[in-house]
């Protein structure tokens, strides 16, 4: 015991004494999570609409003017013709064209009926979707105002009306930030626990320190604990400036217990501090494990489901995503800050995090073992 | 009690492709100062990991300390003391932190022993808050042997402990290895320098991971065979070439500012009959007299047979 509180003595000294590690713990949480939310956002706004008119009627003006009234659609570029606007989604200047065929008004008066064409750049496809799903709507509600005006109120009401009323569950005014600060606090965290805890092991095999600790009494389990223990305490840390900005900055109050958030957490560490372990084992330079890191951190960032929805992922990406830490806790904190989940609830990601834990761990320490 | 015994040890890497140690086995007295000498990539530091406990061997068996280093190595890193080749103590730690750090993880503190590293520690002493990381060369050497004393081994390994050393620190150094070996501390320390094995009790010749000789160093460079010359001339990069092409010539080599040269049959007229050649050749500045063979000389003689 004695040992291992000289171990954690000098750890800690370390630690406190290197700015960039500080830095990087103390303030990569408040920037990132202060400013990530707001560029990171999948709202999808600012679509630039080229509109080509060639009827330039009232009704077409109208149709114009609904559809910048939105707050999706912004930077109306007007073109006299079909190419013209297709030069503009070429250098990407607009995302969608509109155009409106020349007797827009008189066929609607006349008969009853017209078409607009609609040109999409479906290069990104959410944006694109979205988009003339957005335009869609806006034109199908244009149509109904001149329906109302021009069709019989008594004739109008026989059509048959579902309107269909939607309640947002557990996140009602459909708050992006709620939904994302939560999985950013968990990319955060995860990305620095692997980080630091495999390249500062890394960092003593590679100085040759760890040569030194050898040939002292230290045992292997004390200067394991040693290691592993302080970056236990950094990662509560960040957890804890995370939760604070999210509150203070955000206003996130999670509905469920913060104990209980707490308790995960403990436990979560303890499985990707042993990720970072079995990294370290598996390089002899901070050169290797950054390169290993950042491949498993990849991966665990992209099926973890904090960016994108793990339901819609094939079998395979949701068989991977259960043998990603990450992505248990960013279901959990998601579960039990905007649904206020019990213990009963997380019950099966928590037993997933223990059973990850003991799998990463026991292989790095046999993994340890044999290469020393 | 042998301090360090060793007993047909084999040590390979890559799955017994590289051999970098062949059935090694010498014994060090207690209290005796003890030098590997050879080159780089000769087995030395393959030798000091295994008796330090940090590699298991391949064959053979050996003790330290008496404790056996397979079974008994939790015993063994009790009593040692360790300085490997390159600097490895903690760089973002002060002078003192590293060496308290070394003194508390061994449960002792820096004033029980302080007699024993006193004479070095006060060198480093004015520089104890400044980080290790920061030192020269020798001061880092000082710190590290500090570290490697500071629990009172009963044996020490230094590990090339002054190469990238200047000169007048190299002195000093084995001037501290002398002190601690007054104190009955078992040393074993490796170099690739002639000129320092002189200053051990007994050193070992090892080349390719075979152990050539063991011996004192005065018998070591008495053993050599024949008579041996330093011979010395204006145009040096000339002599070399007609030295080595000259047919009574056993052996030739650069070595300092002269030529250390053998003939096949040692007689009295060799020399004259040799300073006539060189003359005719146009060789001036002439200088040939006979000298002691060195250690290196002798390394050299047993070490590349094939050149005789």
């Amino acid at each position: 015991m004695r040992t291992l509180r000289f171990l954690l003595q000098k750890e800690f000294k370390q630690i406190l004494r290197s700015r960039s590690l500080l830095i990087s713990i103390l303030m990569m949480p408040i920037i990132q999570l202060t400013l990530m939310p707001l560029a990171a956002n999948y709202e999808v706004k600012n679509i630039a609409v080229a509109v080509v008119d060639h009827d330039h009627s009232s009704y077409s003006r109208k149709l114009i003017d609904k559809i910048f009234a939105s707050k999706y659609f912004s930077g109306g570029s007007y073109t006299t013709s079909y190419s013209a606007a297709g030069k503009l989604i070429e250098q990407n200047k607009a995302d969608i064209i509109l155009e409106i065929p020349h007797g827009f008004e008189d066929n609607l008066i006349r008969d009853d009926h017209e078409q607009i064409f609609l040109a999409v750049n479906a290069i990104n496809g959410t944006k694109a979707g979205i988009g003339s799903g957005y335009l869609g709507a806006i034109v199908a509600d244009f149509n109904n105002d001149i329906r109302q005006q021009w069709v019989h109120a008594s004739r109008f009401s026989d059509a048959p009306a579902i309107d269909i009323v939607p309640a947002n569950w557990y996140n009602p005014f459909m708050s992006y930030f709620l939904f994302m600060v939560p999985g950013l606090i968990v990319s955060l965290l995860t990305g620095l626990g692997v980080f630091s805890a495999s390249l500062n092991i890394v960092k003593e095999k590679e100085i040759g320190t760890i040569e030194q600790i050898n040939v002292t009494p230290i045992r292997k389990y004390h200067f394991i604990l040693g290691k592993l223990i302080p970056y236990w305490v950094l990662g509560m840390t960040v957890f804890t400036i995370g939760m604070l900005v999210s509150r203070f900055v955000y206003g996130i109050v999670p509905l469920g217990s913060i104990p209980m958030l707490y308790g995960f957490l403990s436990v979560y560490l303890v499985t990707l501090l042993g990720a970072g372990l079995l990294i370290s084992t598996y390089s002899d330079t901070q050169q290797q494990a950054v390169s290993l890191a950042f491949f498993f951190m990849l991966i665990f960032n992209m099926i973890s489901g904090v960016f994108t929805s793990i339901d819609s992922m094939p079998e395979w990406g949701k068989v991977m995503s259960y043998f990603s830490p990450m992505s248990h806790f960013a279901a959990v904190m998601r579960m039990v800050v905007l649904k206020g989940s019990t213990f009963h609830d997380i019950m099966p990601h928590f037993l997933a995090i223990v059973l990850l834990g003991i799998v990463f761990n026991t292989w790095a320490i046999l993994n340890y073992r044999k290469t020393t | 009690m042998d301090a360090i015994t060793l007993d047909n040890i084999t040590k390979t890497y890559n799955k017994g492709k590289v051999l970098a140690v062949d059935k090694a086995t010498f014994t060090v007295a207690e209290g005796e100062m003890f030098g590997l000498i050879g080159p780089d990539g000769a087995g030395k530091t393959s030798i000091f990991r295994v008796l330090t406990t940090l590699l298991l061997p391949d064959g053979g068996s050996g003790t330290v300390a008496g404790f056996d280093i397979v079974d008994q190595y939790k015993e063994i890193r009790n009593c040692i003391g360790y300085m490997p080749g390159k600097f490895s103590l903690y760089q973002d730690l002060s002078v003192e932190e590293n060496l308290k750090f070394f003194a508390t993880i061994f449960e002792t503190t820096i004033e029980e022993n302080y007699e024993l590293i006193k004479d070095i520690y006060i060198q480093i002493e004015p520089f104890k808050t400044r980080r290790a990381g920061k030192l020269s060369g020798g001061m880092k050497q000082k710190l590290a042997l500090c570290c490697a004393l500071i629990h009172k081994p009963k044996v020490l390994f230094l590990d090339e402990p002054t190469t990238g050393v200047d000169a007048v620190s190299r002195v000093e150094f084995w001037e501290m290895l002398k002190r601690l070996k007054h104190q009955g501390i078992t040393i074993l320390v490796s170099t690739p320098y002639m000129d320092e094995a002189v200053l051990c009790d007994r050193i070992a010749l090892i080349q390719d991971g075979k152990i050539l000789s063991i011996d004192s160093s005065e018998n070591t460079m008495k053993k050599y065979p024949g008579r041996m010359y330093a011979v010395h001339s204006l145009n040096m990069h000339k002599l070399l070439k007609d030295l080595r092409s000259y047919p009574d010539t056993l052996s030739c080599f650069t070595f300092g500012d002269s030529m250390h040269l053998t003939f096949r049959e040692d007689n009295d007229g060799n020399v004259t009959r040799l300073n006539e050649y060189l003359n005719n050749i146009g060789h001036t500045n002439l200088e040939i007299k006979e000298i002691q063979a060195g250690i290196e000389d002798y390394f050299i003689k047993i070490s590349e047979p094939a050149h005789g």
